[in-house]
């Protein structure tokens, strides 16, 4: 299964508003809870997300231990040209993940 | 916000029937700001630093009654053009209760067409959440809700 799932209308009209939704697989760790035995479970989240459309930055979020397992976050952008929406997640530990999906505007 | 008698009636009227199968009665209050516990307020003046935040404009929409505080859809919206000349920065969201005041910082531009973004959150205790916008004339808005959560999340043990 892949680890991200993102939803970009492949077909827009220019100037249309459009929604994109993303989803990564990820466990969120708040690093605020404990196991049995009383230990702290240390802290693992995804604590940035990027959009880029063609390259620009379009939509940029930081995430917290307070956002849900496995980030959903959707948000909308006017379809300008056709090319390519570029998706960078960031993580603790290492984590890193990148997705990108094709728009042909019309 | 703006019509709290509409909103608060219908939210009571939805929950009537999710109330009865849970054989509870909640209650549920939808109201502006008001006072905030300090690590909210010091988180707020953290991203926002002198500016004054106006109630209005900001919509924050989430469940007012939460079964499962593991993940609670939110949405937040902003009433602006968004043209290159007006609209929104940025977006901040903030709790009241969690371990930790934020929730999360999106920022948008002209670009994005509609000021409008959705999440899953979660929720350690029964609170109120806020929403704050920066428009890019550097004024601040929001919008705060309060949220009863049946099943906290964040702290629980893991067995």
């Amino acid at each position: 299964m892949p680890s991200a799932l993102i939803n970009v209308p492949a077909n827009a009209k220019r100037g249309e508003i459009i929604e994109i939704k993303t989803l990564m697989s990820h466990v969120m760790e708040t690093g605020y809870r404990r196991t049995a035995t009383g230990e702290v479970i240390p802290r693992d989240i995804i604590t940035s997300f990027a959009c880029r459309y063609n390259g620009v930055e379009i939509f940029r979020a930081d995430l917290y231990p307070a956002i849900a397992a496995n980030p959903f976050i959707s948000f909308f952008t006017v379809a300008t040209e056709s090319g390519k929406l570029d998706f960078e997640w960031i993580g603790d530990q290492g984590f890193g993940e990148t997705a990108s999906a094709a728009i042909t505007v019309a | 916000m703006s019509k709290p008698d509409h909103s608060s009636r219908r939210q009571f009227l939805g929950l009537a029937g999710g109330a009865a199968v849970l054989g509870a009665v909640p209650i549920v209050t939808l109201r502006p700001a008001e006072a905030t516990p300090a690590m909210l307020a010091a988180a707020i003046r953290n991203v926002i630093g002198a500016a004054v935040v106006r109630v209005g404009k900001v919509k924050l929409d989430v469940p007012p009654l939460v079964e499962n505080g593991n993940t609670v859809p939110m949405t937040v919206s902003v009433e602006s053009p968004m043209t290159p000349g007006e609209y929104v920065k940025s977006i901040h969201v903030f709790n009241e209760k969690n371990p930790q005041p934020n929730i999360g910082n999106f920022y948008l531009g002209p670009r994005a067409g509609r000021a409008r973004i959705a999440t899953r959150i979660r929720l350690a205790d029964s609170q109120k959440i806020v929403a704050i916008a920066r428009l890019s004339d550097d004024t601040f808005w929001s919008a705060s809700v309060d949220v009863v959560v049946t099943l906290a999340a964040c702290t629980e043990e893991v067995i």
